[in-house]
């Protein structure tokens, strides 16, 4: 019946958990972990370049689907990689919770009994008996910190205990670190909104641009203030040559009304503000011309900010307006921006500088249906002009349309008049909440100070035994520790006093 | 707000730079005359006593440089791939210096002066920009602490690696006739570890407060940016490294691969990551 038992389940089972609990698969899982993560900073990830995804697929595509295939563009999440530290992490648990209860038990216990043959000792020394010493003994092993036990002819004394705490303590703390990594991430948001100079966000899911929540997150998470973009402003260096005309520092400042107070205060990059039940960042910033747009029949097809999306590092900006009111036909707008503009030999416009010294609004502009009626949502930033007429452009039948601030031009054909009003910047913003960070940020600085005791300290035992005529010193250490000679020397000084 | 650079105080302090790199050189000369004379006479120690104090005097030198190079910028001298190599090389040899005083680690006198060498030499070669103000997301008091902590860890990670090295060499058997008169296996690998440890616990506290800082610039503690991600890679093959210290099997050699491999990280991370991958952490200045 022996060989039966010896290839039961159960054999296995016990097999395969010691294992996984033992040092050198813990050794190498971690080496595997090191290597699994390596080609998440070779291929474009998409939780941190969704971009550079894209321009895989596009220009490889199909190496693209291959690296797709092997979750290659998700490595932190995919299921090889998590399969790695999750076994890393059982296998964590699987040794740490039996030396807790080893080392419970020797806190509790009292130092072990004196062996019989001290000379077998990695540190040794005999010394000629001055009288009986073991109580010398005690009391100076006690005053070093030693838990002493006093035997017969012999004392055994222990210290460092610290060392195994530290340990046990660090391994527990990445344990909750992960988890507090984890649950942080299920009940985290993070939401995105462009916000013009004087416009005022609302904190509710249809205020956002964009949204992602954890997999945890309630909607009543969500508390309410309300955030206005009194002003947005960029500081240019303007004294250092080696680098004029670069942004020093972005200031956005707002007002937060939280239901009861109202607080002005500036976000600035590094600087979050802190809302209600999340942190507000700054995260990017550029120009919202004011344009108002008459149709062919003198009615206003649009009027506002339009956000334009920054192009170069002198804030050459592209926008898009789009008047799906317009009468008689809708109108569509693609308009560059150049804060300080400057004409090329070829006739284009380029900015060459970021600060609105010269602004320029160029226009290319269509007439057609927008395409907005089909019901497909549309991005705002794009305009498809595939079946639209161009009726004033670079390549169309009139010259684009060009505008100062406070000037008025008239379309052609008479589709209408527009007018460039004034000059606005905007904000993007995130509001971000995380509950995890305040936990991890806790078992990050436990285990930091765990690992410091773990590493430094030295756990030793000492015996001192009293024989006939001599007295022996003997000490072993855990692990490697070079100070044991110098260590039991020292002691047979204090403890004889010379 | 506005800060105004000095860039002719650079220059001086490029100056003082050059100054040190040929103090390392002639250092280094010298403790490679002390060598090949160790080697027939073991009481030998003219050379290395000339070598310490021009290595002493290039520190002291290459610290002038770093310290004018802050007061130029007006901040703190490692916001670009020059600043932290001058000031990576400069903690380096502080570092030895100092653990000199605590322990006999005269022996990887060579390696700690070849490899600051070469980083100044890259330095000065490779990455040198002229002063410029920091980029907003540079501006925080988080470069002083997360930077300057990487840059010691990197330190200790380094000086652990010559004694994995000289480790290596004497194991495999070479140059007996030289390597008899360094200290034995047990005290190389001793060293090495006691530096490792150092280093790993310094690497951790690099790692989260990076963390704290990316979550203040970046709105996310972590974000598998390609820079964390080497990050964390160093920080687990240094923990595999403390592992295999205390694992039967896998001390001695292995442990010093091991090792080697957790440094060949860092230099990568410090090279070829800030040069040629793509991530938020653009600020090589190049
Ligand atoms: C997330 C993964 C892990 C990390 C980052 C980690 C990190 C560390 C570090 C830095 C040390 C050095 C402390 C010292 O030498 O006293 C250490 C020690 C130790 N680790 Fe881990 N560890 C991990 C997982 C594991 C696992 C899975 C096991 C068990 C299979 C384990 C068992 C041990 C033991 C027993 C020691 C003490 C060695 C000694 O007695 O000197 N660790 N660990």
């Amino acid at each position: 019946m022996a060989s039966s038992s010896r290839f039961s389940p159960i054999f296995w089972g016990r097999w395969f958990w010691r294992q996984l609990t033992s040092m050198r698969t813990a050794l190498f899982l971690l080496l595997l972990l090191a290597l699994a993560a390596i080609p998440g900073s070779l291929y474009p990830q998409r939780s941190a370049d969704p971009n550079g995804v894209r321009l895989y697929f596009d220009q490889q595509p199909e190496f693209a689907a291959l690296l797709d295939s092997l979750q290659l563009f998700d490595v932190y999440t995919s299921i090889w990689f998590s399969a790695i530290y999750i076994l890393l992490f059982v296998s964590l648990v699987g040794c740490v919770l039996p030396r807790t209860q080893v080392h419970l038990n020797a806190l509790r216990a009292k130092p072990v009994e004196t062996p019989q043959k001290l000379e077998r000792m990695p540190a040794y020394l005999t010394a000629a008996a001055k009288g009986d010493q073991l109580d010398r003994a005690e009391q100076v092993l006690n005053s070093r910190g030693f838990r002493v036990r006093k035997l017969d002819d012999s004392v055994s004394a222990e210290k460092g205990y610290l060392k195994e705490t530290g340990n046990l303590v660090f391994h527990y703390s990445l344990v909750l670190l992960l988890i507090a990594v984890g649950l942080g991430g299920g009940f985290s948001f993070s939401g995105q909104r462009v916000l013009v100079e004087g416009d005022t966000f609302v904190n509710n899911l249809a205020s956002y641009d964009a949204f992602s929540p954890g997999p945890l997150f309630f909607e009543n998470e969500l508390q309410p203030f309300s955030m206005t973009l009194e002003d947005f402003e960029v500081v240019y260096d303007l004294r250092n040559p080696a680098n004029l005309g670069q942004p020093v520092d972005f200031i956005a400042n707002v007002t937060l009304d939280d239901g009861l107070t109202n607080s002005n205060s500036d976000i600035r990059v590094n600087y979050p503000l802190e809302a209600p039940g999340a942190n507000v960042f700054l995260t990017g910033n550029g120009f919202a011309p004011v344009i108002t747009l008459y149709d062919g029949v003198g009615n206003i097809a649009f009027s506002g900010p339009v956000v334009f999306l920054p192009q170069d590092s002198n804030m050459t900006s592209l926008g898009v307006i789009k008047a799906p009111d317009a009468s008689p036909e809708q109108i569509g707008i693609i308009a560059f921006f150049y804060p300080t503009a400057q004409e090329l030999e070829s006739g284009a416009y380029a900015s060459i500088y970021p600060d609105p010294i010269d602004p320029l609004l160029t226009m290319n502009v269509y007439l057609g249906d927008l395409g907005l009626d089909a019901g497909i949502p549309r991005n705002v930033y794009a305009l498809d002009i595939t079946d639209l007429d161009l009726i004033a452009g670079r390549d169309g039948p009139n010259p684009p349309i060009e505008l100062r601030v406070g000037e008025m031009a008239e379309l052609p054909g008479g589709a209408g008049f527009i007018s460039f009003d004034g000059l606005k910047r905007f904000a993007s913003l995130d509001v971000a909440y995380n509950p995890g960070g305040l936990w991890i940020m806790v078992f990050a600085f436990i285990a930091l100070v765990a690992i410091v005791f773990s590493l430094s300290v030295r756990r030793r035992r000492v015996w001192v035994r009293q024989l006939a005529g001599k007295i022996e010193y003997a000490a072993l250490a855990r692990g490697d520790d070079d100070g044991l000679e110098e260590l039991i020397v020292d002691l047979r000084k204090e403890i004889e006093g010379d | 707000m506005n800060i105004v650079l000095n860039e002719p105080l650079s220059q001086i302090s490029l100056l003082f730079v050059s100054a040190a790199m040929g103090l390392l050189a002639v250092a280094l000369l010298m403790f490679a005359f002390q060598l090949a004379r160790l080697k027939d006479d073991p009481t030998e120690s003219r050379f290395e006593r000339y070598g310490f104090w021009v290595l002493g005097a290039g520190t002291v030198v290459l610290g002038v440089g770093v310290f004018l190079r802050g007061v130029a910028a007006q901040r703190v001298p490692w916001a670009n791939m020059y600043e932290f190599a001058i000031s990576g090389a400069l903690m380096i040899l502080t570092i030895y210096l100092i653990s000199l005083r605590v322990k006999d680690v005269r022996y990887v006198a060579t390696f700690v002066t070849g490899f600051s060498l070469v980083t100044l030499f890259a330095a000065v070669s490779l990455f040198y920009v002229e002063v410029k103000t920091l980029m907003p997301a540079l501006q925080s008091y988080w470069l002083v602490i997360h930077v300057v902590v990487a840059i010691m860890a990197t330190g200790f990670f380094a000086i652990a690696a010559g004694f994995h090295i000289f480790y290596l060499i004497k194991a495999a058997g070479v140059g007996r006739a030289l390597m008899d008169r360094f200290p034995d296996l047990r005290q190389l690998e001793r060293v090495a570890y006691r530096f490792n440890m150092v280093g790993f616990v310094a690497w951790s506290f690099t790692l989260i407060a990076g963390a704290i800082w990316a979550e203040r610039a970046w709105h996310r503690y972590w974000g598998w940016d390609t820079k964390e991600v080497w990050t964390f890679i160093i920080w687990v093959v240094y923990a595999g490294y403390l592992h295999a210290m205390a694992t039967r099997g896998w001390t001695g050699k292995r442990a010093a691969i091991l090792g080697l491999i957790g440094f060949g990280a860092v230099i990568f991370n410090f090279t070829i990551v800030n040069l040629f991958f793509k991530g938020l952490h653009v600020y090589s200045g190049l």
